[in-house]
């Protein structure tokens, strides 16, 4: 292809739209073409640029205003009644989460995580720590967890680290890494790993939710998150999706 | 225990708020109409949400609020009414009171640059970039060919890297 053809592309490319086929064509010739990278690096400022542009979340009167309107129609008490109502889903999903006896592991520490995420976001309690500057959330972690943890944060563009919490899944203390992409929530479980060989990252939908596993360097990590598999899959979360030297876990 | 209509209401679309404020605000580049928009698209929603039978609520949402916007548009006509409001600043690691004042005026000019463009550009600019939507999911919130999805961006593109650069010469100048 010529660089025309690639040019029009490069945006589906960087997006990750296009198929396997053409967007090898597009890897391989922007690796010998300086104009056609050179495009695709404005491509990724310019993403850059409108990452850092201003958000406007609502209101919290516009916000209570719809809450209290729409929780219920006829009674004052809205916030209580929606919280209720979250519950009340939550509780409908948790519920329909097949016993865990019945599954094999993966399974049932999919639906494990699904939980968590999900308690976390019902309870809104995403973080007992939240990350301000660098450094402020491994340190935190590192000294609540029972086993050494030195992972790398893991932020891009579009994936910002939030906060750390420490949670339970499997029966055990694991770490939390929560992380922000536009409007969502991507929960980030890490924990030592029984056995030792890698394995690539594996993805599933469990009741709405998507999460997406691997192991790498000792550690178990899962991703969830209400992204699409697709979009989840796209994030640097694993190191698969990494250059060597960045590589995670230590 | 079978939700109310309502409950279910609640649970399936009030979390995607702040997505409908945000694509609203930069629809309609001003909190007011913003935030009335978001109240009518809500009624709307309610209105409609027999028809959703979908899992994707932000989509859905999105469609709704992004109808409702482009009326007001058309009604109004005040697509270059742009009100300067106070900016929330990106999360500051910065010390260094000149780095965060080059980051200041940079920012000013992402936003600047955005807000000169037409609506159906920052759209899809909004849409792509900060809600990180598939080209498909934006074809179905804005109801166009996933071949216009495409076109449209590429051109929402082009042109913000030149608003941008003609802000940012300003910014510095």
């Amino acid at each position: 292809m010529n660089c025309r053809e690639i040019e029009r592309l490069l945006g589906p490319y960087r997006d990750g739209e296009l198929d396997p086929e053409r967007s090898a064509d597009v890897a391989v010739h922007q690796r010998n073409c300086e104009d056609c990278r050179a495009a695709l690096e404005r491509l990724e400022q310019l993403s850059a640029a409108i990452e850092s542009a201003p958000r406007y979340p609502a209101s919290p009167e516009l916000r209570a205003r719809l809450e209290s309107r729409f929780a219920d129609g006829r009674q004052p008490y809205g916030r209580w009644l929606l919280l209720a109502a979250g519950l009340a889903a939550a509780a409908l999903v948790i519920g329909r989460l097949t016993p865990v006896a019945d599954l094999r592991p993966q399974d049932a520490l999919a639906n494990e995580v699904v939980r968590a995420h999900l308690r976390s976001l019902v309870v809104g309690h995403l973080w007992d720590v939240a990350a301000s500057g660098h450094h402020t959330v491994k340190p935190w972690l590192a000294a609540k967890l029972d086993f050494p943890f030195d992972v790398e944060d893991i932020s891009s563009r579009g994936l910002l680290l939030a906060g750390g919490r420490v949670d339970s899944v499997d029966g055990r203390t694991v770490a939390v890494l929560v992380y922000r992409r536009g409007g969502h929530v991507i929960s980030v479980f890490v924990w030592p790993a029984a056995q030792p060989p890698d394995r690539p990252p594996a993805g599933r939908s469990v009741h709405g939710f998507n999460v997406i596993d691997w192991r790498a360097d000792g550690l178990n990590w899962w991703a969830v998150s209400d992204l699409e598999l697709g979009e989840l899959n796209e994030l640097p979360l694993s190191p698969c999706f990494l250059p060597a030297h960045e590589t995670l876990g230590g | 225990m079978p939700l109310s209509r309502h409950a279910r209401f609640a649970a399936a679309i009030l979390p995607h708020l702040d997505r409908a404020h945000n694509l609203a605000r930069w629809l309609l580049a001003n909190r007011q109409d913003a935030e009335d928009a978001v109240q009518d698209s809500y009624l709307r929603a309610l209105t409609y949400f027999d028809s959703f039978h979908g899992r994707d609520g932000r989509a859905w949402l999105l469609a709704i609020v992004r109808n409702t916007c482009f009326e007001r548009l058309r009604k109004n006509r005040r697509h270059l009414e742009l009100p300067v409001e106070h900016i929330e600043l990106a999360r500051d690691t910065s010390p260094d009171p000149e780095a965060l004042q080059l980051q200041l005026a940079d920012q000013a000019a992402v936003r600047r640059g955005l807000e000169s463009l037409p609506a159906e550009f920052r759209e899809v600019l909004v849409l792509r970039e900060m809600e990180g939507l598939s080209y498909q999911q934006i074809a179905r919130v804005t109801e166009a060919p996933l071949g216009t999805v495409m076109s449209r961006l590429a051109r929402a593109r082009r042109r913000f890297e030149e608003a941008l650069a003609a802000a940012r010469k300003e910014e510095t100048a």
